[in-house]
C-alpha cells in the first residue's frame, strides 16, 4: 500500500481587540442587539468613506513582531470584489500585494519533536456581517461588519492534524500574550480556512489541494483534517483524482462537502483602495512598538525557571496561559519562596479553577493574598492543614490569611510548654499504642503525633510535637 | 423679540420688489444676496420665495430640478431670518443653494439620477453640506444629472433630460447639467456640482455660468456618492467667479472623515481676487489648439486670451504631449473604480429592490438589471473587464503609469506659467440625441477637462462669449495643485474686463 504525505496550510482570521471598527467609529462590542452598532460607513451607504483605525494597525504589527515577521515599511489597502449578502459594499477592504507583515513563524512541539511552522504573511482587513437564517427568511446583522481582522497565512508546513492543532494552540497562546485579541472561539474571534493536500511518499510536488472554509473551532479543524485525509487517500488510492475545490465542513455529519470548484472560483479583481492612503511605518515607530512587546511564552518559561528557580515542568505549566503567568508573578514577588507559590498554584489554585470551570481572571483570591497565605505557612505560623482550611475560607468568604488566622485562633502553637502539656496527656492516655511503638510499629508513632494535633485542634507545630514525643518516649 | 418685529414690519414682499431697482432677487449673484441679507434689505424667505417662483415658472420645461421641497426651504429660510434677528451670523445665512443629486443632505433624497436609488433618503450630511449648513445655507432642491455622474449631457438621467436655458433643443452639458441650467436660468442663486472628468466645468461652459473644479482633496468627498474615487471632486457652480470663491472658502479644508482630503491651510480666496494680471504668465498648450475645435469656440477663446494679454498677463506656449492619452486613460481608471463603487447598489439595504427574486444572487441581478441605465452598465462592464485577472496589467496598471506622465506634463508646464488657458470643451452645447448614438464621440468632448482630473489639479470655467447661434462658450483656466488663488484671480480679472457673465438667457419659450 502506498504511503501518503499530508500537507496542511492554515489561514487564520483573528478579530483584533480594538474599541472601534476598522474604518468607522462604531463599537466592536460582542453580543449587542442586531444592527445597533452601525453607521453609514459600515453599512456601505452612498458617499461614506473609510478611515483607517490606527490602533488596529498597531495590533497587527505587534502580532507580526511577536511572530518574528518583517514589517513592511509601506503597505497599502486593496478592494477585493465579490457579491455576497454579508458584504455591505460588495467589496472587502483588505491587503493584496503589500501586507503589513511578511515572513515569521511559530514553534510547535508534537510528540516531543520541535518544529517551526513558517508564516507567509499577515494582512489587515475588515470582517463581514453575520447572516442569520430563519425558516422563511434571512436577516443580516451588520454589527460585525467592519470589525478589524488580521489574516495570518501559514506556509504549507504542517504534516498532520496534530501539527495543525499544535500550531493553532501555539498561535493562540502568542496572540493572547500579545494582548491583540481575546481569541475567544465562541465569539468568533478566531476563524480559519484550511488548505490540505496529500501526495505519495517520494513525490516532490504538492498534490492538488482542497480548501475548507470558515472553521470556527479547533476541534472542528482537527476532525475535518482527519476526514479530508481519509477522503483524499481513498480517492487517490482507488485511482481517482483530487479536484481543486472549496469544501464545507459539516460538524453534525462529520463530513466535508464540495461548495465550488476552481472553474467557478471568483475573480476578485483586486485593485488599490483609492479611499485610503498607503500605510507608512517608519523604523522608529516600529522600534517603539517593538520595545513595548510582552515576552513570548517560551521566553517567559525560561525566565520563570531562571528567576524563580522553578523546575522546567512548573515553568511550562505556569507560562502556558498569560493570565496564569501574570498571577504567579505577582504572588511570587510577594513571597519568600516562589516554589511554594508554584506548588499552591499547580495544586489548589488550578484544581479550584477546573472545578469551578473559570479562568484565573475570575478567581476570587487576589495574588497578593495567596502570597500572604504562603508566607504564613513558610514562617510556620500555620501548618499545612490549617493553610488549606484558610484557603477555602478565603475562597468562599474572602478576607486575608493573617486576619482569618488571628480571628479564628488558628495560629500554630510552637511554644514548647504548651505543646508539652498536650504531649504528656497523649502519652498518659495511650499506653497500648506506646507499647506498639516500642515494639517497633512505625505507624504507632504517626498515630501519636496525630493525637497531639487533634487535641491541639491542629494548631501544634507538628515538627516540634514529633521531636518532643520522640524524646519523651525514648527516655 | 423687538428686533424681529422691526425686521418684519420693514421688509414686506412689496418692498422686496422695489429693492434692486426692480431686479428679482432670484437673478442676483450669491455675493449680492449675502450683502442684501446682511444689510437687512431683504429676508431669506423673500429670496427663497423668489427662487421658488422662478422654479414654478420655468422648471416644468427646463427640468433642472429633480426635487424641490418648497415648504421645507421656506421653513429653513424663516428659521435663518429669526436666527439673524436673534444675532446669529453666518457667511451664507439664509442663502438658498441648489445641490446636485449626488451629494447627501440629511433627510433629503439622493437618487444620483438613477432608478436604483429611488426612495433612498439620506441619513447624513456630506461634509461639504455640513460646512454650508454651519454658515446658514438653505438647501431647497436637488438638481438633475447624468446617472451616477456618468455622462456629459444629462441625457443619461433616469428622470428625463434637462434643457439648456439658452436653447431648449440643446443639452445643458453634464453630468452636473441640472445645476448649470438652474444657475443660468436664475432658478438658483448658486449650486453645487461634482467633477470627475469635467462634470462641473463643461456644463458651466454650455450654460454660460462659472464652474470650479478644485484640486483633488481640497474639498472633502465624504458624502459625495462616489463615481471614480481618485478623480471625484465637489465644485461650486455660480454666476460669478467671486461667488465660486466664496463657496470654495466655506467648503475647503481637511476632513478627518476623508483620508484623501488635504489638511493644508485654506487661503483667503476672496482676497486673491483683488490682484490684477500684471506679472502673471499664462500658458497655452499647443496641443489644445490644433484642429477639431468648433470655429466659434476657437475664436472666443482666442479673444479671451487677448483680453488677458491686454490686462497685463504674459502669454507663453506650453506642451502637454500626454493629454492625447487622457481620454483612454480616464476610460480605464474611472470605470474600474466605478465598477467597485457601484457594487453596493444591490437592493439589500436601501433604494430600489426588484420584485420576485429567488435568492440573493437573483436579487442582485434583477435589481441591477432594472435599476441601472445603459451608460452605467456600459461603464461597470468596462471597469470589470479592465480589472479582470489577466487584463489588469495591460489596462489598469498601464493607465496608472500614463496618469503619472500626464501629471508630470502639467508639473513641467507650471514651471514656466502660473495658469493655463484653453477651451473647456471643443464644441458648444449640442442638440439632444446628437451624440448619444456614438459614446466615443461623447467621451471626446471631455478632452480638455479630463487631464485636469487625472493630474489632480484645479480648473475653472468662465463664460467668454457666444457662438453665432447664441450658445455660450467657456474659457478654461487651469492651475497647479492648490493653485485655486491663481485661477480665481485670472477668472475674476477676465470677468471684470468683460460683460459675458451678465448676459442671461431669455425665458425658454
Ligand atoms: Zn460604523
Amino acid at each position: 500500500m502506498t504511503a501518503y504525505r499530508v500537507t496542511i496550510g492554515l489561514e487564520v482570521h483573528v478579530q483584533l481587540k480594538t474599541q472601534s471598527k476598522m474604518f468607522c467609529a462604531c463599537s466592536t462590542d460582542f453580543g449587542q442587539s442586531p444592527n445597533t452598532q452601525v453607521c453609514p460607513v459600515c453599512l456601505g451607504y452612498p458617499g461614506s468613506l473609510p478611515v483607517m483605525n490606527r490602533a488596529a494597525i498597531r495590533l497587527t504589527v505587534m502580532s507580526g513582531l511577536m511572530l518574528g515577521c518583517r514589517i513592511n515599511p509601506t503597505s497599502k489597502f486593496d478592494r477585493k470584489n465579490y457579491f455576497y449578502p454579508d458584504m455591505p459594499k460588495n467589496y472587502q477592504i483588505t491587503q493584496c500585494d503589500k501586507p503589513l507583515c511578511l515572513g515569521g513563524g511559530v514553534d510547535i512541539e508534537v510528540d516531543g519533536k520541535s518544529r517551526r511552522i513558517g508564516i507567509t504573511r499577515i494582512h489587515q482587513e475588515e470582517d463581514v456581517a453575520k447572516n442569520l437564517h430563519y425558516a422563511k427568511w434571512s436577516g443580516i446583522d451588520y454589527n460585525r461588519a467592519g470589525v478589524p481582522l488580521m489574516e495570518i497565512v501559514s506556509e504549507p508546513d504542517m504534516e498532520s492534524p496534530e501539527e495543525a492543532m499544535a500550531y493553532l494552540l501555539a498561535l493562540r497562546q502568542i496572540l493572547l500574550y500579545a494582548g491583540v485579541s481575546d481569541c475567544n472561539l465562541e465569539e468568533g474571534n478566531m476563524r480559519c480556512d484550511v488548505n490540505i493536500s496529500i501526495r505519495p511518499e517520494g513525490q516532490k510536488e504538492l498534490g492538488t489541494k482542497a480548501e475548507i472554509k470558515n472553521m470556527n473551532t479547533f476541534k472542528g479543524v482537527f476532525a475535518a483534517l482527519q476526514y479530508e485525509i481519509a477522503r483524499q487517500t481513498e480517492v487517490v488510492s482507488s485511482g481517482g483524482r483530487i479536484v481543486q475545490e472549496t469544501r464545507r465542513w459539516d460538524a453534525d455529519s462529520g463530513q466535508t462537502f464540495s461548495m465550488r470548484t476552481k472553474e467557478d472560483a471568483h475573480d476578485y479583481r483586486y485593485f488599490p483602495e483609492p479611499d485610503l492612503m498607503p500605510v507608512a511605518l517608519p523604523d522608529v515607530l516600529v522600534a517603539e512598538w517593538a520595545a513595548s512587546l510582552p515576552e513570548l511564552p517560551a521566553q517567559r518559561r525560561e525566565r520563570f525557571a531562571r528567576e524563580y528557580g522553578l523546575p522546567e515542568y512548573d515553568a511550562r505549566v505556569l507560562a502556558a496561559d498569560k493570565a496564569v503567568g501574570d498571577y504567579f508573578e505577582i504572588a511570587a514577588r510577594g513571597s519568600p519562596n516562589p516554589k511554594a507559590v508554584s506548588n499552591w498554584m499547580m495544586s489548589d489554585v488550578m484544581r479550584t479553577l477546573s472545578e469551578k470551570d473559570i479562568s484565573i481572571t475570575a478567581f476570587t483570591i487576589p495574588p497578593d493574598a495567596l502570597a500572604e497565605l504562603v508566607g504564613l505557612t513558610e514562617a510556620k505560623a500555620i501548618n499545612s492543614n490549617t493553610a488549606r482550611e484558610v484557603f477555602s475560607i478565603m475562597l468562599t468568604e474572602g478576607g486575608r490569611a493573617g486576619e482569618i488566622v488571628a480571628a479564628r485562633g488558628l495560629a500554630q502553637v510552637s511554644d514548647a510548654g504548651a505543646i508539652e502539656k498536650v504531649v504528656d496527656q497523649v502519652i498518659a492516655e495511650n499506653a497500648k499504642v506506646i507499647e506498639d511503638f516500642r515494639s517497633g510499629k512505625a505507624a504507632a508513632f504517626k498515630f501519636l503525633v496525630g493525637q497531639v494535633m487533634r487535641l491541639s485542634k491542629g494548631k501544634a507545630n507538628p515538627q516540634i510535637a514529633g521531636e518532643m514525643l520522640q524524646r519523651k518516649l525514648s527516655n | 423679540m423687538v428686533r424681529r418685529q422691526r425686521v418684519k414690519s420693514r421688509y414686506s414682499i412689496i418692498e422686496v420688489f422695489v429693492i434692486g431697482k426692480g431686479k428679482m432677487l432670484n437673478t442676483l449673484t450669491l455675493s449680492a444676496v449675502v450683502g442684501k441679507l446682511e444689510r437687512l434689505e431683504c429676508r431669506s424667505q423673500d429670496v427663497v420665495q423668489s427662487v421658488l417662483d422662478a422654479i414654478r415658472l420655468k422648471d416644468d420645461r427646463l427640468h433642472g430640478y429633480l426635487t424641490v421641497d418648497a415648504e421645507e426651504a421656506l421653513r429653513q429660510a424663516k428659521a435663518t431670518d429669526e436666527a439673524r434677528a436673534a444675532g446669529r451670523t453666518g457667511r451664507l445665512l439664509g442663502v438658498p443653494i441648489a445641490i446636485k443629486d449626488v451629494l447627501n443632505v440629511k433627510g433629503q433624497p439622493c437618487t444620483c439620477g438613477s432608478k436604483i436609488l429611488k426612495g433612498y433618503i439620506s441619513p447624513y450630511d456630506a461634509t461639504a453640506i455640513a460646512r454650508l449648513r454651519v454658515e446658514g445655507a438653505v438647501f431647497l432642491g436637488r438638481t438633475n444629472m447624468d446617472e451616477f455622474a456618468m455622462g456629459s449631457s444629462t441625457e443619461n438621467s433616469a428622470y428625463g433630460v434637462t434643457r439648456n436655458p439658452w436653447n431648449p433643443d440643446c443639452v445643458p452639458g453634464g453630468s452636473s447639467g441640472g445645476s448649470a441650467a438652474v444657475v443660468a436660468a436664475d432658478e438658483a442663486i448658486a449650486a453645487l456640482g461634482s467633477d470627475t472628468g469635467g462634470s462641473v466645468r463643461q456644463p458651466a461652459s454650455f450654460c454660460g455660468c462659472v464652474g470650479l473644479k478644485p484640486t483633488y482633496g481640497r474639498i472633502s468627498r465624504y458624502g459625495l456618492t462616489a463615481y471614480a474615487s481618485s478623480l471625484d471632486q465637489i465644485g461650486p457652480m455660480t454666476k460669478t467667479v467671486a461667488d465660486a470663491a466664496l463657496l470654495l472658502q466655506v467648503m475647503a479644508g481637511g476632513d478627518p472623515a476623508d483620508s484623501s482630503s488635504l489638511s493644508v491651510p485654506v487661503p483667503d480666496y476672496t482676497a486673491a481676487l483683488q490682484k490684477d494680471l500684471k506679472g502673471m504668465t499664462l500658458g497655452l498648450p499647443r496641443e489644445y489648439f490644433v484642429g477639431g475645435l468648433h470655429v466659434d469656440v476657437e475664436r472666443r477663446v482666442q479673444e479671451a486670451i487677448e483680453v488677458c494679454r491686454g490686462l497685463g498677463a504674459r502669454i507663453v506656449e506650453v506642451a502637454l504631449p500626454r493629454s492625447r492619452e487622457a481620454i483612454a486613460t480616464y476610460y480605464i481608471i474611472a470605470p474600474a473604480e466605478a465598477s467597485a463603487n457601484l457594487s453596493r447598489f444591490d437592493g439589500v439595504r436601501y433604494g430600489f429592490r426588484a420584485a420576485g427574486a429567488e435568492d440573493p444572487i437573483d436579487l442582485y441581478k434583477k435589481t441591477r438589471a432594472q435599476g441601472f441605465g445603459p451608460e452605467v452598465k456600459r461603464r461597470i462592464i468596462l471597469g470589470t473587464y479592465v480589472l479582470s485577472s489577466g487584463y489588469y496589467d495591460a489596462f489598469y496598471l498601464r493607465a496608472q503609469k500614463v496618469r503619472t506622465l500626464i501629471r508630470r506634463d502639467f508639473e513641467e508646464a507650471f514651471k514656466v506659467c502660473d495658469a493655463i488657458l484653453s477651451p473647456v470643451a471643443p464644441t458648444p452645447a449640442y442638440r439632444f440625441g446628437e451624440n448619444t448614438a456614438d459614446p466615443l464621440q461623447m467621451y471626446l468632448g471631455d478632452i480638455f477637462t479630463v487631464p485636469v482630473n487625472l493630474a489632480g489639479i484645479c480648473g475653472l470655467s468662465v463664460p467668454c462669449g457666444f457662438t453665432a447661434d447664441k450658445l455660450p462658450v467657456g474659457l478654461q483656466v487651469v492651475g497647479p495643485a492648490l493653485g485655486e488663488e491663481a485661477i480665481l484671480r485670472v477668472g475674476h480679472a477676465y470677468e471684470q474686463a468683460t460683460q459675458w457673465h451678465q448676459q442671461r438667457p431669455g425665458s425658454p419659450s
